[in-house]
């Protein structure tokens, strides 16, 4: 065999072997999860709030933190997608490519995006002080929002980018303003990958513990004011872990099974949403 | 050859950055004929086409002087909007661009933007076109399909019908065979001879043989500058520019 043919085989094997450590890195975290959480799992920690000494190994479920951070998760990624938007098609369909302005907001995003989520649970602990809120559902929700803004732009930028010159142009060719063609056009065009970038926040949001320590608190109730404490799984399952009663750690591994699937659940709708308007989209 | 001028371009230079496209570009189109606009690849025939329609502002870094008449009126000014002058011009690109929804919603997109919201005026304005573009008996079972799974050759048809809907005056075609097959490609050419009866067409084409075929007026573009322009007998039979003369026979290209 010659020398450029064992290089391409190399490298193909390196490239399978990274393919290959991705994946079962994947399988072994859902394989452990699955392994320590199930045995754990049970019908009252889908359905019961934490009774009277659950962080003891007694009685009762996460009922509370699966409330509070569906809906947690649900609201910052509403918010966050109504800034985002507004900025990629600025990005994307106002300003010309090699436009100055848009490289700065590109990088101050990329930077925003490389900041650790506990920064932002400071920054929004400390904008709550200002305004007087204490920890709550609200100062969560903002927390939150910030820590996945740049990444749910940043995605959807990716995505923007792809959209063809061509088909802006065919749409300012009919006459149509920026706005009409980037409402009417791009987002259909895009419409798929916009909600896999949503998706891939709403995913790091929900799974974030850093940014809501201090920001949304916890509670062991369920409540859905937007100014009382609510608790999220993250929380839920630092908590739990942190106890010295090995029940009660893995419960914790069943919190974390109970957030995986909350996951899933919400990709695979999203997914079948997204199928009708797949078809149209050009290639 | 008599006719009355629909655009009338005076003293037209374009800049990318750097580099002029075109130069003091002084021309004519007649109305309601054909005009070619001929020459090399890259001597700015695709610049001239787009400024009729101001899409060249488009492009990063660009600037341009002097005057576009469509109808009497400077379209290059500032105060003129550009969704007006684009209503008024239909374009078919090089390659043929769906719009990323159903074949129905591709030619209703033009009227529905310009304010047509009853779905039977839509029907039939779809029907219409479609028809106009003789693509109707292919596609009416499948309105409703996405306008990507046409083949090329009905997908660049669907273009036209959608630049028809918006009821321009003038056709503009950039290269608009260029990704066909000779059928489809038999097609539009068939297509602009039918329509030059109702609409000012102005195509670019580097293929000399198309351009003989469908020319009733030529603009002939070198390197940005305008060699010459005139009825199209005249400039291919008895061209007044050693330059053009040479190009016609092929001796440059």
């Amino acid at each position: 065999m010659d020398r450029r043919r064992l290089e391409e085989k190399f490298f193909l094997g390196l490239m399978v072997i990274s393919s290959l450590t991705i994946f079962t890195s994947l399988l072994l975290i859902l394989v452990d999860i699955m392994v320590k959480g199930i045995p754990a799992m049970s019908w009252a920690m889908l359905t019961q709030v934490p009774h009277g000494g659950f962080y003891q190994g007694k009685g009762g479920g996460v009922l509370n933190a699966i409330v509070g951070s569906a809906v947690l998760g649900i609201c910052a990624t509403s918010l966050s997608f109504f800034f985002s938007l507004p900025v990629v098609l600025y990005l994307n369909v106002y300003l010309k490519p090699g436009s100055r302005f848009s490289a700065f907001i590109r990088f101050s995003l990329d930077v925003l995006w490389g900041i650790p989520s506990i920064v932002y649970g400071a920054f929004g602990f400390t904008l709550m002080l200002f305004f007087g809120l204490r920890a709550s559902l609200l100062g969560g929700i903002i927390a939150v929002s910030l820590l996945i803004f740049p990444i749910m732009s940043r995605a959807m930028d990716e995505v923007l980018k792809m959209v063809p010159a061509e088909l802006l142009e065919t749409s300012y060719a009919l006459g149509t303003t920026r706005l009409e063609a980037a409402l009417k056009v791009v987002l259909r065009q895009s419409l798929p990958g916009i909600l896999t970038a949503a998706l891939i926040a709403f995913g790091r949001g929900i799974g974030d513990a850093a940014s809501v320590i201090f920001t949304a608190g916890f509670s062991d109730y369920i409540s859905l004011s937007l100014f009382r404490p609510v608790a999220t799984l993250p929380l839920a399952i630092f908590y739990q872990l942190g106890t010295p009663y090995p029940e009660v750690q893995d419960r914790a591994y069943a919190s974390s099974l109970i957030l995986t699937m909350l996951i899933v659940l919400i990709s695979v709708l999203a997914r079948l949403l997204t199928r009708r308007y797949k078809s149209f989209v050009v290639k | 050859m008599s006719f009355k001028s629909h655009i009338v371009v005076k003293d037209l230079e374009v800049f990318y950055g750097g580099t002029q496209a075109l130069k003091k570009v002084n021309a004519v189109v007649p109305e309601k004929k054909i005009t070619v606009i001929i020459g090399p690849s890259g001597c700015g025939k695709t610049t001239l086409l787009k400024s009729f329609n101001r899409l060249i502002e488009l492009a990063e870094d660009v600037r341009f002087s002097g005057e576009i008449l469509v109808d009497g009126k400077n379209i290059l000014s500032p105060e003129v909007e550009p969704t007006a002058i684009r209503k008024k011009m239909g374009l078919l690109s090089q390659k043929p661009t769906p719009l990323p929804m159903s074949i129905y919603d591709n030619v209703a997109y033009g009227p529905r933007i310009h304010g047509i919201k009853k779905r039977k005026e839509l029907d039939r304005i779809v029907e219409y076109h479609l028809k106009e573009v003789g693509l109707w008996e292919e596609v009416e079972p499948r309105l409703d399909e996405p306008a990507s799974r046409l083949s090329v050759g009905q997908q660049q048809r669907l273009c036209l019908a959608r630049g028809l809907a918006v009821e321009p005056e003038i056709i503009l075609g950039d290269e608009p065979t260029s990704a066909l097959d000779p059928l489809s490609s038999r097609r539009i050419e068939e297509k602009f001879l039918e329509l030059k009866n109702k609409y000012t067409i102005v195509v670019v084409t580097h293929i000399l043989r198309q351009a003989k075929r469908l020319a009733d007026y030529v603009i002939f573009l070198y390197f940005g500058e305008v060699i010459e322009h005139g009825p199209a007998e005249q400039i291919f039979e008895n061209p007044s520019q050693e330059l053009t003369r040479e190009y016609i026979k092929g001796i440059i290209s």
